[in-house]
């Protein structure tokens, strides 16, 4: 491997670090530090996501995150070296995979995008900053490099290194990935392409005041158009837990409050106009019933069916693209739910019977279940896997 | 529905506003008619549009389709059994091609209007011609390339054709010599397509240090300038090679797609892209789809009455253009004329999902 291709961004050598326990207190403090560090910062304040990462790790929050675990985590330790592969699109996420497999007790080479986000730059250097002070002894548990997705080469060098492998990035990332051979006891961690949906109880639109109707609509839009509706954890399928008038009702008032806040955010790049609407004619041919919904201007395009069938996540489209469909109950929701289906955020819902719908019905698919404007908040479970207790091996004593 | 026979009887640049107007809607709605009728896809996209055709005012009221469903579907209107032939775009390496289905109908009909509107540039008379293009090219019958169907579209207009380049891309310095003495004193059309024309014709000639005469050259040229314009070549610069490496002055470049082929846009005397009667250039907002005013600019929308065996009178391009002005171009034609200004481009999205694939 020709190191002059791999840009280190921060940290030491993280060969040589030993595996600690989970929420070690080293790591409990570096991270706190670097929260307060990030919050500090007048660089970072412009980079909402990273103020947010910031407030995650506020020693407060790694408390609560810790009390979650208490008694169950003593008799673990970190696999050791952890080997992470950041998205290409989403600058904060390396931060986050790097705190969890710190906090899991792991030292970790991660590779952040290439695209070389002002974002990575803030919180390496305030990391890069600590390791320069009192927390140098973390320098050997954190490694950020940058290099170029097409160097498989330094993909397989840090992939045979490493005892797991945490892999971010949609189904050809995994697949690219996978073709470096880990150690036979490496364990690895995949987060491919997701389908992300969110029902609505229509009641509970019609039922808010217009200040509440606002914050729905701005928490859509965090969950949707701030990421380009992109995400993984973006609903691409609208869900109204109801029937006839109602659901029309609730329909009109929800999609007027989001297209005020929408609007005027987020403008609809002309070739995102063309996929939208092309997205919409596909729909057209392939799905029942379907129906394109009038609407004031491309901001949103809704495409009504009549039927769930299940081909349905891959009418899919980034940039303000819905699917909707209404029945007085899940029941059409459980035969096409597959692997694929992540978080299912709700509105008006109640969350336990949406677990409860999950469980019982034995679904493949969602692993998460969040309120609207939630769908993104980081957790140490995410995609059904719990990263403290994949990340540790647990030393059990007969 | 107008007789589909007498369309090319029809002057290109004839009709103002109003009477092309009305015309087109009419015939734009029994078109939409005719594919729902007869295209079970176009029919569903119809219905999901919300569009009611018999409440259609004008015809910018009508869906429209983007044409890279053609990439994704196979939308005819005709049976199999009445396929003529099918055009492909010319996709890049690894990219998805248009299948465009014609039949006779829609095939002699894109000829023939073809034909008209390239007569008004050329005269009635079939010219010497020259194709500046490689005669490897239409080797190759069984599919049709855009490139290789636009040679043999445009060579119905020419008689005793040459090819500018051998097999090898490699300037045929005597055949043109003979081809030029043989036709000393008479008009010559040229056709290629605008990139291969600078990247070779000019070039080669450059490098040779050979000067054909072709002050007497009538040059029509396509393809579009997405080439040229990432090695920032202008127009003027294009027009400019061509003066001096072989005397042309007469040059028209065409605005023209293989999802809509034979209602080509020529670009006038004075530089700009006419609509001819057949068919109109739309210009839409990338916000609302609404039609753009005058001079601003926006998504290109062509449509055609020459479709008939599959649904592509109505498409939406990914090219950005504006409207100059509406019957009253310097150089006497009728219709809208325009400008393009480029292909849309992909911006980077944001989201964790892939983006390897787009690459």
């Amino acid at each position: 491997m020709s190191r002059s291709d791999v840009q280190l961004l921060c940290g030491g050598d993280c060969a040589q670090a030993r595996p600690l326990q989970p929420f070690a207190e080293p790591v409990m403090a570096f991270l706190s530090d670097l929260g307060s560090a990030l919050l500090k910062d007048k660089q970072a304040k412009a980079y909402p996501d990273v103020v947010t990462f910031a407030f995650f790790c506020r020693r407060a929050n790694l408390e609560t995150l810790r009390a979650a675990y208490a008694g169950q985590v003593d008799d673990r330790l970190g696999r050791g070296l952890t080997f992470h592969i950041a998205p290409s699109n989403v600058p904060i996420n390396f931060a986050y995979s790097l705190a969890a497999a710190l906090l899991a007790g792991n030292a970790c080479i991660v590779k952040a995008s290439s695209q070389d986000f002002v974002q990575t730059r803030i919180v390496c250097s305030a990391m890069e900053a600590l390791f320069q002070g009192e927390h140098a002894a973390m320098a050997d548990y954190v490694n950020v490099v940058i290099y170029a997705r097409e160097r498989q080469d330094v993909t397989e060098e840090y992939s045979a290194m490493c005892d797991a492998r945490i892999i971010w990035g949609g189904d050809e990332t995994v697949r690219r990935v996978r073709a470096a051979a880990m150690p036979p006891h490496g364990v690895e961690v995949t987060f491919p392409d997701r389908y992300s949906l969110l029902v609505i109880a229509p009641e509970a639109i019609l039922g808010m005041d217009d200040k509440q109707l606002a914050q729905t609509a701005q928490g859509f839009y965090n969950d949707t158009y701030l990421t380009d509706q992109n995400a993984c954890t973006s609903p691409r399928l609208i869900y109204w837990l109801g029937e006839g008038e109602t659901v029309k009702a609730a329909q009109g008032r929800f999609w007027n409050a989001v297209q005020a806040y929408v609007q005027p955010r987020y403008p609809v790049e002309p070739v995102v106009a063309v996929d939208k609407l092309t997205a919409a004619y596909r729909a057209a041919i392939g799905l029942s019933g379907a129906k394109v919904h009038a609407m004031p201007d491309n901001t949103i395009v809704r495409v009504q069916v009549d039927a769930l069938t299940a081909d349905i996540d891959e009418h899919r489209c980034a940039g303000g693209f819905f699917i909707e469909y209404a029945d007085k109950a899940l029941d059409a929701l459980a035969p096409v739910v597959k692997r694929k289906y992540q978080t299912l955020s709700y509105i008006g819902a109640e969350k336990d019977r949406l677990c409860r719908f999950v469980t019982e019905n034995g679904l493949r698919g969602i692993d998460r279940i969040a309120p609207v404007g939630h769908t993104m908040d980081f957790a140490l479970t995410w995609d059904g896997f719990d990263l403290i207790r994949t990340l540790s091996r647990r030393i059990s004593v007969l | 529905m107008f007789d589909v026979n007498e369309l090319p009887a029809l002057s290109a640049y004839e009709w103002a506003h109003e009477e092309k107007h009305a015309f087109l809607t009419r015939e734009l709605c029994e078109l939409t008619r005719h594919h729902a009728a007869r295209c079970p896809e176009y029919h569903k996209m119809l219905a999901a549009s919300g569009v009611d055709v018999d409440r259609v005012q004008r015809f910018e009221e009508l869906p429209f389709l983007p044409v890279r469903l053609f990439k994704e579907f196979s939308l005819k209107s005709v049976p199999d059994e009445e396929l003529h032939k099918t055009m492909t775009s010319s996709g890049t390496t690894g990219q998805q091609v248009s299948r465009i289905y014609l039949d006779r109908e829609t095939s002699t009909l894109q000829s023939k209007v073809l034909s008209r509107i390239v007569g008004e540039f050329l005269g009635k008379q079939r010219l010497p011609m020259i194709i500046l293009d490689t005669s490897a090219i239409i080797k190759n019958r069984a599919m049709f390339s855009a490139r290789g169907a636009g040679i043999l579209g445009f060579s119905m207009f020419g008689r005793d054709k040459i090819y500018a380049l051998d097999e090898n891309m490699q300037l045929d310095v005597e055949g043109l010599k003979a081809f030029l003495k043989k036709h000393e004193g008479e008009d010559i059309f040229l056709f290629g397509f605008t990139f291969m024309i600078w990247q070779h014709f000019c070039a080669e000639l450059r490098k040779s240090g050979y000067r054909p005469d072709l002050s007497r050259g009538v040059l029509i040229h396509g393809g579009g300038w997405k080439k040229l314009a990432d090695q920032h070549i202008t127009t003027a610069q294009f027009r400019q090679a061509l003066h001096e490496t072989c005397g042309l002055t007469r040059v028209h470049d065409y605005y023209g797609m293989v999802e809509q082929t034979g209602t080509i846009y020529m670009e006038c005397e004075c530089g700009h892209l006419h609509a001819p009667v057949w068919s109109d250039i739309t210009i839409r907002r990338p916000s609302d789809f609404g039609v753009a005013e005058k001079g601003a600019l926006g998504l290109i929308q062509v449509s055609s009455l020459l479709p008939h065996s599959y649904p592509g009178h109505m498409l939406l391009t990914e090219d950005e253009g504006r409207i100059l002005g509406e019957d009253d171009c310097p150089c006497g034609r009728k219709g809208k004329y325009f400008e393009i200004i480029g292909r849309i481009r992909r911006a980077e999205v944001r989201g964790c999902s892939d983006t390897y694939e787009q690459k």
